[in-house]
């Protein structure tokens, strides 16, 4: 039967005369108008909101949970933030914190978190189909432009959107942005901030202008295959190149270089290479790299296999298996003259020493590495080859090389990465067809979404992984739209630069790797920004000539850097001069001169009503605080200015402090003071120094 | 007629087969223990969602103590969180090992371990971990920056505990026997004010002048979350099935 002929028989069976034509309309109309009542009768959100008027009618606060509770569909409606959220139509007891011990979906209180709900809605933080009121369609998503709900572990991504600086409360968003950064994402990837800024790389990939003076073709090739198998902490990530184009584009780099004018003296030259075939001078050497405080910064991998030494320069386990002996030399002498732009120092070494130090990391190789690794010279189509795949991996991205631009938006934008849509994704198979297992999968393994792509292979912990999705899911379209009142927009990165000849030496010296000032700088050492205002000219001045540690349980970072006494003259008054704050002035108070009752005033006061000896050593036979600075002579080291200063608040001078505030009197704060500046060691001893 | 019903019947079909749970299934055990017990994995603490930082390993033994090879032992938890895997058999040295993440609720997880002895019995071993929500987060970063030195006695080369150099000893915050018979306006108080606001030692200095009120709360509710035993007053969450 076809189905024009069935439909003619339908109608005349049922609307064959104008009676059961009425009769059957009716009863159809009123079936449909019963559809609605009944859909809500069932639906989903009803059914909840039963179960949590039965809930609370057992609790023994029934009455005033019941008060608080609406029925019917809850919405929250921001314009503001583009938020319309009816999760709280089932989400019914979002602020009871009474109903904290149910452990029973919808009906879970909100866990603290420092907004209000009826401030920021839902969705902004969890994602999901706020508008939605079944289950399902909430959190599920079925269609293409939905959004699933947020899994926890990447919640912290949502505090993003707002806060473009670190918070204390997310760890895990801090570690992912700070790994955008350190890992040179951001070098081929550009990401904006929503102010406009564009995030920029902390790594600091080396120029490839003069390599050929640096190292050899065979270690290029063997770095280019795995340059995890030469350091385990190199950020460099690895490319997975064919033999044949780890040989090309190493053909390539070697034929580019130019040489560097670089400074050979040939007795620093003969005594490393006495000392690197001698074990006894070895262990003489070793005393200079300690003294140096080299490991501040380098790694070195000791036997039994654990790194040992800090990581921001690159770790040095197999150094002497890479670098020449002519560029070591020069490089150790001054690193400037091969890179100007470089964060190591430049120590005063003399000849001897800089031979010494450098017969010492030649010492540290791995005869492994260059094994049985053997490259026929070079081919101009082989060169010609290397150059075509250093610019289709877009290697000048990162590194400086002659003869090739640096590559602008060499992959894509990563913006609003955190809101693309599904539809617009290429899955690799067997990752879940959603955004953050699309970005989680990306990072682990790249190449998993095609051989041919170019995005390299790095080396993360889960963890990592994570942390790094979180960050860039908080980069997406809302972020960008929400108000600025609303937000906190990131600091601005400081190119503070100090003047004259200070300025210069600070450049020379590469203060800024280690200590920041005014806003530029790392973080391994203090922040020198009012350190101007808190010592004293004769200990800062001790203190260039012979640095040590302030703290017993801290390991000494900072290097002596042999410098003369004119230089420290100039830092010293550059200092003190110039890095005051503004809420101490160094010279309102007197070092010395404090009646002895008052000295004795602020002794009691440090023992019993302060117990400054939990933390801080005075008298070395019975204190042992360990977790702030040995305060023996303090006296000779701080001004007085500066010590009252911290006693009325010590986070106003440092913040970030672990000393607590101890809302201190303006007396007892003197006495402490006073008893803290009688505290100047064995001063005989000090002056036969 | 009926071939239009069945194309449209033809979708729903499909999905309903689809939408139909692949649960893997647990191999057969080729050999069974007396006991299981914990090799390491427990009390471990992390974020909500997050893994655990290190792997939950279990061991089946026989009657005798000694390590099983092949006994089959399956994992069990509260709802959101996942176990990877959920069940297998003991490796060479009688060992299962499987990678956990614990759910979005904030609170402890209770995951049981299981076993079958030759005689069909079930053997059990209960572990349990913790997922600290936004406020017990930043209760443990504010610990790490300003209390763990001295309540901690754990010591690293970076960071040296000051525990040992201290004439009375904080207790730390796992011990669940002292410090969960102070309430919560004791613990507020001893942290704002210091020792003496409990006729304590003024070893303990007073952190309210440095840290809000709200930060103090996050800290207790840190203290509560990872003490040992638990803390049961309400404002814990047990995350249960
Ligand atoms: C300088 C070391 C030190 C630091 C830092 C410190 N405490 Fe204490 N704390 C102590 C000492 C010592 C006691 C024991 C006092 C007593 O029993 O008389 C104590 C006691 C306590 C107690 C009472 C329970 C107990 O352990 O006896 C709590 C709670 C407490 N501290 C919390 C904190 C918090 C929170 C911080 C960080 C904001 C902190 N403490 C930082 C030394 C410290």
């Amino acid at each position: 039967m076809s189905l024009p002929e069935n439909l003619k028989k339908f109608r005349q069976k049922f609307f064959g005369n104008s009676v059961s034509a009425f009769g059957w309309t009716s009863l159809i109309l009123l079936i449909l108008l019963a559809i609605a009542p009944a859909k809500n009768f069932f639906s989903d959100w009803l059914r909840y909101q039963r179960g949590y008027e039965r809930l609370i009618s057992r609790r023994s606060d029934a009455v005033t949970l019941r008060r608080h509770f609406e029925s019917g569909i809850q919405q929250i409606w921001l314009p503001e933030l583009g938020v319309v959220d009816r999760c709280t139509t089932c989400h019914s007891a979002m602020k009871e914190a009474t109903l904290a011990d149910v452990s029973l979906q919808p009906y879970r209180p909100h866990p603290p978190i420092p907004h209000k709900l009826e401030e920021f809605g839902c969705v902004l933080c969890h994602r999901g189909q706020g508008t939605a009121t079944s289950v399902e369609d909430a959190h599920k998503s079925t269609l293409a432009w939905e959004e699933p709900i947020l899994p926890a572990k990447y919640l912290e991504s949502s505090c993003g959107q707002c806060h473009q600086r670190d918070l204390q409360g997310t760890p895990q968003l801090n570690l992912g942005r700070k790994m955008l950064r350190a890992y040179g994402c951001v070098h081929c990837h550009t990401i904006k901030q929503p102010d406009g800024s564009v995030i920029t790389a902390t790594d600091d990939p080396p120029s490839l202008t003069h390599i050929a003076d640096k190292t050899s073709r065979e270690w290029v090739f063997a770095w280019l295959k795995d340059p995890q198998a030469y350091s385990t902490t190199a950020t460099m990530p690895n490319f997975k190149l064919s033999d044949d184009d780890a040989r090309d584009i190493s053909a390539f780099l070697i034929s580019s270089s130019t040489p560097a004018s670089l400074k050979l003296v040939q007795s620093s030259l003969d005594t490393a290479k006495k000392i690197k075939d001698d074990a006894t001078l070895q262990t003489k050497a070793s005393s200079l790299y300690g003294e140096s405080f080299c490991a501040s910064c380098h790694a070195v991998q000791n036997a039994a296999g654990n790194l040992v030494g800090g990581n921001i320069g690159p770790e040095l386990t197999k150094v002497g298996s890479k670098v020449r002996p002519e560029w070591l030399q020069a490089w150790v002498r001054n690193p400037h003259d091969y890179d100007p732009a470089t964060g190591m120092p430049h120590y005063r070494f003399n000849d001897e020493q800089v031979g010494e130090l450098t017969g010492f990391l030649l010492a540290k190789s791995d005869a492994d590495l260059l094994a049985n690794l053997h490259l026929d010279a070079a081919t101009p189509e082989q060169i010609a080859h290397g150059k075509r795949l250093v610019n289709d991996y877009g290697c000048a991205s990162c590194h400086e090389i002659n003869g090739v631009k640096r590559p602008e938006n060499f992959a894509p934008e990563l913006t609003k990465i955190g809101s693309k849509p599904v539809n617009q994704l290429a899955f690799a198979p067997g990752v879940d067809h959603n955004l953050y297992s699309y970005i989680g999968a990306k990072i682990k393994q790249p190449r998993a979404f095609g051989a041919s792509l170019k995005m390299p292979q790095y080396t993360f912990t889960p963890s990592q992984v994570d942390a790094l999705t979180s960050a860039l899911l908080s980069h997406n379209e809302r972020a960008l739209t929400i108000p600025a009142a609303k937000t906190v927009p990131a600091l601005p990165p400081s190119h503070y630069e100090p003047a004259g000849k200070a300025g210069q030496l600070i450049a020379d010296l590469n203060c800024f790797s280690c200590h920041a000032i005014n806003g530029r700088g790392g973080d391994m050492a203090p922040d020198l920004t009012w350190e101007g205002s808190s010592v004293q000219r004769d200990w800062l001045l001790q203190f260039f000539r012979d640095p040590n540690t302030l703290r017993p349980a801290l390991i000494r970072r900072m290097p002596k850097f042999n410098l003369t006494d004119a230089e420290i003259a100039t830092l010293t008054d550059y200092i003190l001069t110039v890095y005051q704050s503004p809420k101490v002035d160094r010279d309102s108070m007197p070092l010395t001169g404090y009646p002895p009752g008052q000295v004795e005033l602020g002794k009691q006061l440090y023992y019993s009503k302060y117990g400054c000896q939990s933390c801080h050593i005075i008298d070395t036979k019975q204190d042992k605080g360990y977790i702030g600075p040995t305060l023996t002579h303090v006296g000779s080291r701080l001004t007085a200015a500066w010590v009252y200063n911290w006693m009325k608040d010590p986070a106003a001078l440092r913040p970030g402090t672990q000393e607590p505030k101890r809302n201190m009197s303006d007396d007892d704060a003197r006495a402490l003071t006073a008893f803290l500046m009688s505290q100047r060691g064995n001063e005989k001893q000090e002056a036969k120094r | 007629m009926t071939r239009i019903l069945l194309i449209a019947l033809l979708p729903a079909i499909v999905l309903s087969a689809c939408s139909g749970h692949s649960t893997a299934a647990s191999p057969e055990p080729a050999a069974y223990g007396a006991a299981i017990v914990e090799s390491s994995g427990g009390k471990q603490i992390t974020e909500v969602g997050t893994p655990l930082p290190q792997p939950v390993v279990v061991q089946v033994n026989d009657d005798q103590g000694a390590a099983v090879t092949g006994a089959l032992v399956q994992l069990t938890g509260p709802n959101g969180i996942y176990l990877d895997p959920a069940s297998g058999l003991t490796d060479p040295s009688g060992q299962f090992t499987s990678n956990i993440s614990l759910g979005v609720t904030p609170g402890r997880y209770q995951i049981v371990a299981t076993t079958k002895t030759k005689s069909g019995k079930n053997v059990d071993l209960k572990l349990e971990e913790i997922a600290l929500g936004y406020q017990e987060v930043l209760g443990s970063q504010l610990n790490d920056q300003y209390c763990a030195r001295c309540h901690n006695q754990e010591s690293s080369p970076e960071r040296v505990s000051n525990y040992d150099n201290l004439e009375v000893k904080p207790h730390p915050f796992t011990e669940g026997d002292t410090l969960n018979k102070m309430t919560d306006a004791d613990l507020t108080a001893i942290i704002s004010h210091g020792g003496p606001a409990l006729n304590k030692s003024p070893l303990m200095a007073p952190y309210g002048y440095t840290l809000s009120k709200s930060e103090i709360q996050s800290l207790i509710a840190y203290i509560r979350m990872v003490s040992d035993p638990p803390y049961g007053a309400p404002g814990i969450v047990y995350a249960q099935k």
